[in-house]
């Protein structure tokens, strides 16, 4: 070692006066993957947003190979050699492969305006060689799946020579087999000299692939060393700040024996077929798939989002054919999406726009003209906020896109809480976001099967569902594959539930 | 297949109504007939050029009609007062334009005003600037302009449609083999990561806004050519005109998603071979504005329908059904 390639020195930042960074100081070597951990909020995205140019910090200073480096914009901060692989991809799907690719700089026909297709071609197979990935560089973005979207976000940086890359919960969209091909890219990355910064929730991943790791807290380090002396104990308890000796809260209560969603016989061609189940009330019943199994598609059925063929879904004794988002909110379904930046949140909206969504009708009077009643509404969302303790200064002031993934994500669920629902749909609430707030939204969960909302919680991450439901339904290729009663729980068996028909269509 | 439909509803379409006009009236496929709708639309074609960059950066350009007339009118008020030679008159022509929209640029990209506002207030002012200098008198243009207009290159290919097929070349060229062309489409398919990976976002859509003024001016140039007069009205209604060429060839308002060839020239002979085609088989006069207004509806809608299935189709399926 000693080869130090990027030093922080007492780095600080603050907004609005509240410390987002206090006196952060490591450094990177060449060729060393570095695990950075921390909860959401901890400061992580800022100290990487101030490395990539994004915004200065306030005090102190960073140093690449020795010499002051001070990022004015995301473009010096390219040229100087770091390289963000974001966690929404930023690539341009109207385009090509070699037009993302070279999009700030193509080359040129000798000293003509023109763009050296030839060139860019020959240059662009390259670069995807380098990450094993075998398609035309004319192949339209909008053609490839996530996983490949990300190694073509990897070429893009190996392109303009970056030295240091940073790679932000990469794994969140990708299938097991992408992201062991993701894995290896990045051992050959190390092996070829990068310095990596990677940052995940996912401590395993972080623990199997780090040589390094810096956790922080409240804006400052709070302890960094050698993987070899990290467990993922110590990295939950550096976290957090301390001992988290359980991960899942215990339940308050159990199940009613009335029926809050009856589903019979659902199908819709192509997507999902004969699904058939019934939610209690106060009853948390998981829902478990692999990426692709139809589990994200048959919750937006059950909401009303997208149509289905056959089948009938019963909510509150009544049955509905075919019917739309705004009915099953009438019905008091409430529907968490797994993609809460696009499908969740107004993100140029404040917290308390976002969570006063939903429930706006019941808080109007007046005949023709509904007016909104302000005080009482404002009442009732700063409950919710309360409840679900989002971290905020100003409710009405804080807009969601600023808001940290955890609280985010409170925010989304906040929303559904003043309508009090009767079932509630959460797909993926847990995704992409730290420890800590994850125990909040198990908490979360709790509270609402307690006061009797049936909930319909869809993951793919077993270990949670195994922790918090009544009952865990596996769907694979459409279809509900397995039904295991709490008790029962054997991951092995559900995860072969889980992988069952898949074989038959690997195509599809 | 659908999707390769809804791909190619330009060509589709074109085909379509060909084959429709020719049917009801086949003095349809004369040459000369050809030659008419062709020279019909190199004006506005130049235009829709313009508005096609425009509308590839998710903008929209309210104010092309105006630009036209303050452009002609000046180039009409130096060669009327100070006799000025034709070719001095088409460069303040093309000046006027590109001032105009670097004007329009300027407050967008600048001012961080959004498009439709800006273009519609300089829609009122350019028209409201020409007529202050026209007194709202029509502005004659000599008879060499006129002569020039109708000319022909090598006694052959009407001198408009020379002009026409001269700018569509360049935009095309501009747009598939340059980095600003690739990054108007990075821009109308994404704002803020087009920010991210470096582009001057700025740069790139005032380029689009200013490459609209200059064409809206040239466009005009090549219609006073043809018509020898300047009125009060002219050019009024073109902007319309220029995003429906473009929508209709395949440029969706929403950004990143269109081309100038085939789509815009496509669209913008297709709006003329309408036109025509009514004449031809005897619509009444007093129903050709209804299909106008009904082409520009269709052309929307299919714009959003065209979006909406692309995205169902890209959907992926997760199973296949057996066929037992």
């Amino acid at each position: 070692m000693g080869d130090t390639i990027l030093q922080f020195e007492n780095i600080s930042k603050s907004f609005f006066g509240i410390h987002a960074l206090r006196d952060v100081t490591f450094s990177l070597e060449r060729g060393q993957l570095l695990g950075l951990i921390g909860e959401n909020g901890a400061g992580k995205t800022t100290l990487m947003n101030i490395l990539g140019g994004v915004i200065q910090a306030d005090e102190g200073t960073m140093r690449m190979k020795g010499v002051e480096y001070r990022p004015r914009n995301p473009a010096e901060a390219a040229k100087a050699g770091v390289a963000f692989i974001h966690q929404e991809l930023n690539l341009f799907t109207n385009l090509s492969i070699a037009d993302n690719i070279f999009i700030d700089r193509f080359p040129r026909i000798g000293a003509l305006p023109l763009i050296n297709k030839k060139a860019m071609r020959s240059r662009t197979r390259e670069l995807l060689s380098g990450v094993e990935l075998e398609v035309s560089p004319d192949t339209l973005v909008e053609r490839i799946s996530p996983g490949e979207r990300q190694l073509v976000e990897i070429a893009k940086a190996l392109g303009f020579g970056a030295e240091i890359m940073i790679f932000d919960e990469p794994t969140t969209s990708l299938t097991a087999r992408e992201t062991e091909q993701l894995f290896k890219i990045i051992e050959q990355l190390r092996a070829g000299g990068k310095s990596i910064i990677y940052i995940s929730h996912n401590l395993g991943n972080v623990l199997h692939l780090a040589d390094e790791i810096v956790v922080v807290r409240d804006g400052a380090v709070a302890g960094t060393g050698d993987k070899s002396e990290y467990t993922i104990d110590k990295m939950v308890s550096q976290m957090v700040g301390r001992d988290i000796d359980q991960m899942y809260p215990a339940r308050t209560a159990g199940p009613s024996d009335t029926v809050a969603l009856e589903v019979k016989d659902l199908s819709q061609s192509g997507i999902v077929k004969g699904i058939s189940f019934s939610l209690r009330k106060g009853e948390v019943a998981g829902l478990f798939g692999l990426m692709g199994s139809g589990r994200s598609e048959l919750a937006r059925i059950i909401f009303g989002l997208d149509p289905f063929e056959r089948g009938s879904v019963k909510v509150g004794g009544a049955e509905r054919k075919r019917y739309t988002p705004a009915e099953s909110i009438e019905k008091k379904i409430a529907f968490v999406t797994e993609n809460r930046r696009e499908e969740g949140l107004l993100m140029e909206a404040p917290i308390f726009d976002n969570i006063a969504l939903v429930a706006m009708p019941d808080y109007t009077r007046g005949l023709m003209m509904r007016f909104v009643e302000k005080k009482r509404i404002f009442g009732a969302v700063g409950d919710v906020a309360e409840s679900m303790r989002i971290k905020t200064a100003s409710l009405d002031r804080q807009l969601a896109k600023n808001l940290s993934g955890g609280n985010q994500q409170k925010t989304v669920i906040g929303k559904w809480l003043l309508s009090k629902p009767a079932v509630f749909i959460m797909d993926e609430p847990t995704r992409g976001i730290d420890v800590g707030a994850k125990y909040e939204i198990y908490n979360i969960i709790n509270d609402l099967a307690a006061a009797g909302t049936g909930i319909l919680f869809i993951s793919s991450e077993l270990e949670e569902l195994m922790g918090g439901c009544d009952r865990i339904l596996v769907m694979s290729n459409g279809q509900i594959q397995g039904c295991f009663e709490k008790g029962d729980f054997d991951q092995a068996k559900i995860l072969h539930a889980a992988f069952k028909g898949h074989k038959k269509h690997g195509v599809a | 297949m659908l999707a390769v439909c809804l791909r190619n509803t330009p060509v589709i379409l074109f085909a379509a109504v060909f084959v429709v006009f020719g049917i009801l009236a086949p003095r349809f496929f004369q040459y000369q007939n050809f030659e008419n709708i062709v020279k019909q639309a190199s004006y506005a074609g130049i235009i829709a050029v313009g508005m096609t960059f425009v509308l590839l950066t998710a903008g929209i350009d309210l104010s092309v009609g105006s630009n036209m007339y303050l452009s002609a009118v000046a180039a009409g008020l130096l060669i009327k007062n100070y006799n000025v030679p034709v070719w001095v008159a088409l460069a303040v022509c093309l000046l006027v334009g590109l001032a105009f929209g670097m004007f329009n640029a300027f407050a967008i990209t600048k001012l961080r005003i959004i498009p439709f506002v800006v273009t519609l207030s300089t829609l009122f002012a350019g028209r409201g600037l020409g007529l202050m200098l026209t007194k709202s008198r029509p502005v004659p243009f000599p008879e060499t302009i006129i002569r020039i207009g109708s000319s022909r290159l090598f006694g052959v290919v009407p001198l408009p449609i020379v002009i026409f097929v001269c700018v569509v070349i360049c935009a095309h060229v501009f747009l598939r083999r340059t980095q600003m062309g690739r990054q108007i489409y990075a821009v109308g398919n994404d704002i803020e990561a087009a920010k991210k990976a470096g582009i001057n976002t700025d740069r790139v859509r005032a380029t689009a806004y200013i490459v609209c003024g200059l064409l809206a001016s040239l466009g005009g140039f090549v219609s006073v050519a043809q018509l020898g007069i300047v009125n009060a009205g002219f050019g009024e209604g073109y902007e319309f005109e220029a995003i429906t060429a473009a929508v209709l060839g395949g440029t969706s308002l929403f950004g990143g998603i269109g081309n100038v060839f085939p789509g815009t020239v496509l669209g913008t002979v297709l709006i003329q071979m309408i036109s025509a085609g009514l004449v031809f088989t005897q619509v009444d006069l007093y129903i050709q504005p209804l299909v106008e207004g009904a082409i520009i509806f269709f052309a929307v809608l299919l714009d959003s329908f065209r979006n909406v299935q692309l995205v169902r189709i890209s959907r992926r399926h997760i199973r296949v059904e057996e066929t037992a």
